[in-house]
């Protein structure tokens, strides 16, 4: 059955109330019932909750053949505890049909390819997936369509019970001897423990692992005792010099620059740029430069920003210093600086995955925001933008917070280069949808700027403006000019990973690629 | 395959920006960041035993990248060195604006370069007379013969010194105030003015020192030059900013040349202009700052 | 044109080619590999054929490692290698002949 973004979705993957993406709010209003974890009394009180090993843990909370397994991806890509949990699991205990539900997973998790490979994971659920495991999932080797949502996706399958975990494991920078947990205080630090929150509420067990055991109380918690069933105290959990880079520093690439402008131009020829006005920005190149023209006009105008969500890095931590920002709400932290000043600097706080994005709730932030700006891997003429495969369809990227900020907010910028290499970001089909084209507003690259056609009153901005704008047909035509008209990629029939929409629709499907061979 | 317009000896040349003719990822759409010329080198960007390569790029460049309104120069190697009679050759053929004579040192250099060029332009079938020369001053001499350098072409446009070449030679380093290249600088804009052609500073190197650029650019155009060589797009638009006429003079010079055109056109000799007399020797400098505003889109009437 | 020696032009950077050509007997064989394959592997496996055809090349194992560059760049380099191969690629080029 065709979706409202065009995508031809499997009847078989329309059963037990799946239905196909039918546009933004499609779901508002609707009411839900929310699955609630079976958990173990810890009624006498307990000195402490930590066990010898990973393996015990496991054991202590029952894992068996069959089990989902959760974890965050605050560690990012130096991140240890998603391949010492799974070694654990099928190596010393033997565990196999196991699936793994993480917040999102990357290059550090390439041991997990093996354990598709070889069939003792069967289902993978994610924000992210990268390297080897992006890879082998494309070819086919996981038994079960991998799911892939969104950060605030996630959070209403869980609380919907679409996804049951078993056991949830936190990886934890600092934990005290029952599991108060905060993502700053030890080696691995990574401020902003968000992603986990969701987790730790609704998981039947949860499993603490931490290589800095502090003092009780630890506080204040970001993940709480109240909710742990073990502590695993281990050498490491994570390479800090991968988990937040130094920090993150504003664009030197006279091409992002030129687009950060014009980000910021387009931002400030809006009724929304306004005091108090709210933003999120990503950390990639012109994503995060378009800080550094913001505050330009924001001083020209002499406005101050109400509040910045986000991924956080040290640029919108300065502005939050400077006074410049009022607030910073924090799920996640990208470089040292963001880590070191969560909870630190006055008006810099942490909120979980659900309070960020999950549309199911009664207002996550998302719903108040003015402005995103984000990257795309490609974008096509219905303003359907592809963050997830790569040219050659193989998976290899994250919705994370993409689709939700879009949809929440009043004005979505997406930033991108009209051609990458030979690549044309701007195409006339995405390989695939994971931000339908119905939440995107204006499209910035290097060749010229777009509006989305459903949005006549920010045409009208920009050209009161004076800010000179192009159809996004006519980029199209201009990117393929330069590289030339791409061949469609060939994709066998069988479908490797599922995209759900925020709301749980199904927005699009990934299907096996095909070995590439020059015959017509 | 692109065929570009014939070049106009006479244009706005404020950002004159060098790019690696022999790295396809950045000449491929050069002109997206707003200068008035590319100048795509064949010289010291690359390497010796690369110069074929980079023909072969550059031709095909030339050929197939639209760049639009924006100028593209190609700096060709030395007189003293095997290559320049190729590089001319293909940029001939490939339809480039103008050649860059780099190490230029007397009249002679741009009438050896001149016939190189004529041939070229009878071998292709290109129109005679078509591709532009500018010279680059890079040595003392060089400075010493601005003058009949500038006059030795139909076909020159201006001439630029190079400043890392000329401070080894005269034994001295970058200074921030300029007094390095002042006498130097002043000589070949005297020369330039003095032959009617164009006059462009030297690159400045440090890219992380944006004060000191921008002073220099002030000098610049405080001395008079017409333009500044680049060597990063993030240089262009301070120098489009700084080389901008203030309002009040955009004002002042669309006043003066509207009342020149009504005048000439009712056959009136004098004119005023707010109650004063205008001599007639201000107006091509009025047409100027007015074409200037329009590049700078401070003017969008249609006097120019 | 024959390939006469072993010859290469180009490099492994992002948006360029390094293209190789060694003398053969047997017709045309060529390996491309590429970063673009799945889109671009028939665009660029007739370009470089073009090329060699424009240029009179029927023999000889040509060699394309692809980093997205563009068909422009193509040419340039597979045109580069021939005439380096024939020790001829630094004067008298036929430019708009049967380079083009």
């Amino acid at each position: 059955m065709k979706n409202a973004v065009g995508r031809e979705i499997p009847d078989e993957l329309l059963v037990g109330g799946k239905e196909v993406y039918q546009g933004k709010g499609y779901m508002d209003g609707k009411y839900i019932q929310k699955a609630s974890p079976r958990t173990r009394r810890c009624e006498k009180p307990q000195e402490s909750k930590i066990v010898d090993s990973i393996a015990q843990a496991l054991k202590d909370c029952g894992a068996k053949d069959g089990m989902t397994f959760s974890f965050h991806h605050h560690l990012r890509n130096g991140d240890f505890v998603v391949n010492m949990v799974m070694k654990a699991a099928i190596e010393e205990l033997g565990l196999q049909d196991l699936t793994i539900a993480a917040t999102s997973l990357g290059e550090a998790h390439d041991p997990i390819a093996d354990y598709i490979e070889q069939g003792k994971v069967i289902g993978i659920q994610t924000s992210g997936i990268r390297g080897r495991m992006g890879d082998v999932v494309s070819h086919g080797k996981l038994k079960t369509p991998a799911i892939i949502r969104s950060h605030g996706g996630r959070p209403r399958a869980i609380e919907a019970g679409e996804v049951h975990i078993d056991i949830a494991f936190v990886a934890a920078p600092t934990s005290d001897c029952v599991g108060n947990c905060r993502g700053i205080g030890g080696k691995s630090n990574c401020g902003s423990l968000g992603y986990a929150m969701t987790d730790a509420k609704y998981a039947d067990h949860v499993v603490v692992i931490t290589d800095c055991l502090v003092d009780f109380p630890n506080m204040p918690a970001s993940v709480e005792a109240i909710d742990v069933d073990a502590v695993v105290v281990v050498d490491s959990i994570g390479n800090p010099k991968k988990i937040a880079s130094a920090a993150a520093r504003i664009s030197q690439n006279p091409r992002d620059l030129m687009m950060a402008e014009n980000v910021a131009k387009v931002i400030a020829c809006t009724p929304y740029f306004k005091e108090g006005f709210s933003f999120q920005t990503g950390v990639g190149g012109p994503s995060l430069a378009a800080n550094l023209f913001l505050e330009k006009f924001m001083d020209e105008r002499g406005i101050k920003m109400g509040w910045a969500i986000g991924g956080i890095c040290g640029p919108m931590v300065e502005l939050l210093k400077k006074g410049k920002v009022g607030k910073v709400i924090d799920v996640q932290d990208f470089d040292l600086d963001a880590v070191n000043s969560i909870n630190q600097t006055p008006g810099h706080y942490e909120m979980s995955a659900s309070q960020y994005a999950n549309p199911a709730n009664k207002g996550a932030f998302v719903n108040k925001l003015d402005f995103v700006v984000l990257a795309a891997l490609e974008i096509d003429t219905g303003f359907n933008v592809n963050v997830l495969t790569g040219s050659d369809g193989v998976l290899r990227g994250a919705p994370g917070g993409h689709p939700d900020t879009a949809a929440g907010s009043k004005c979505c910028i997406i930033v991108t280069p009209l051609v990458r290499g030979r690549m044309a970001t701007v195409c006339e089909h995405v390989v695939t949808v994971t931000t339908p084209g119905d939440c995107v507003d204006v499209l910035v690259t290097d060749y010229g700027i777009a509006v989305n056609p459903l949005r006549p009153d920010l045409i009208k901005c920009l050209d009161d403006a004076g800010i000179p704008h192009v159809t996004i047909e006519s980029l199209k035509e201009k990117a393929y000019s330069i590289v030339g008209r791409p061949d469609p990629v060939q994709f066998e029939e069988r479908v490797v990973a599922v995209l759900e929409a925020r709301d749980g629709t199904i927005l699009d499907v990934v299907r096996q690629i095909k070995p590439y061979t020059f015959e017509d | 395959m692109i065929r570009r317009p014939k070049p106009e000896r006479f244009r706005l040349r404020r950002t004159m920006m060098f790019m690696n003719a022999q790295k396809p990822g950045l000449i491929k759409d050069a002109y997206i960041y707003g200068c008035d010329s590319i100048m795509l080198d064949l010289e010291d960007a690359v390497a010796e035993n690369q110069k074929d390569a980079a023909r072969f790029s550059l031709y095909h460049a030339l050929t197939t990248i639209d760049y639009g309104d924006t100028e593209v120069i190609v700096r060709i190697n030395g007189l003293d060195t095997p290559h320049w009679q190729e590089d001319i050759r293909v940029c001939v053929a490939g339809g480039a604006d103008g050649i860059r004579i780099a190490k230029c040192e007397s009249a002679k250099d741009v009438q050896i370069v001149e016939a190189a060029v004529e041939a070229a332009e009878r071998e292709f079938g290109v129109e005679v007379g078509r591709t532009l020369l500018m010279a680059a001053l890079e040595s003392p001499k060089g400075i010493l013969h601005a003058y009949e350098i500038c006059c030795a072409s139909e076909r020159m446009f201006g001439v630029a010194i190079s400043g890392g070449d000329f401070r080894k030679c005269m034994q001295t380093k970058f200074q921030r105030d300029g007094i390095d290249m002042l006498v130097a600088r002043g000589q070949m804009l005297l020369a330039a003015r003095a032959a009617g052609v164009q006059c462009f500073d030297t690159v400045f190197t440090d890219l992380d020192d944006s004060e000191g650029f921008e002073a220099e650019v002030r000098q610049n155009k405080a001395m008079g030059f017409d333009g500044k060589s680049l060597i990063n797009p993030k240089q262009i638009r301070p120098v489009h900013e700084i080389f901008a006429p203030t309002e009040k003079e955009v004002m002042q010079a669309e006043a003066m040349v509207r009342a020149f055109r009504e005048a000439a056109a009712a056959g009136i000799g004098v004119f005023t202009v707010n109650g004063k007399m205008v001599d007639i020797a201000f107006i091509p400098g009025a047409e100027r700052t007015l074409k200037l505003a329009k590049a700078c889109g401070m003017y969008e009437g249609d006097l120019v | 044109m024959q390939i006469e020696k072993n010859a290469a032009a180009g490099t492994l950077e992002s948006s360029d080619a390094l293209v190789t050509v060694e003398p053969a007997e047997a017709g045309i064989e060529l390996e491309i590999s590429s970063s673009v394959m799945n889109q671009y592997g028939r665009q660029i496996r007739a370009t470089v054929l073009d090329t060699l055809a424009r240029l009179g090349v029927t023999d000889g194992k040509v060699t394309v490692v692809d980093k997205g560059a563009l068909d422009c760049t193509l040419k340039a380099r597979v045109e580069c290698a021939v005439f380096r191969s024939c020790g001829k690629s630094d004067a008298g080029i036929p430019w708009g002949g049967v380079i083009r």
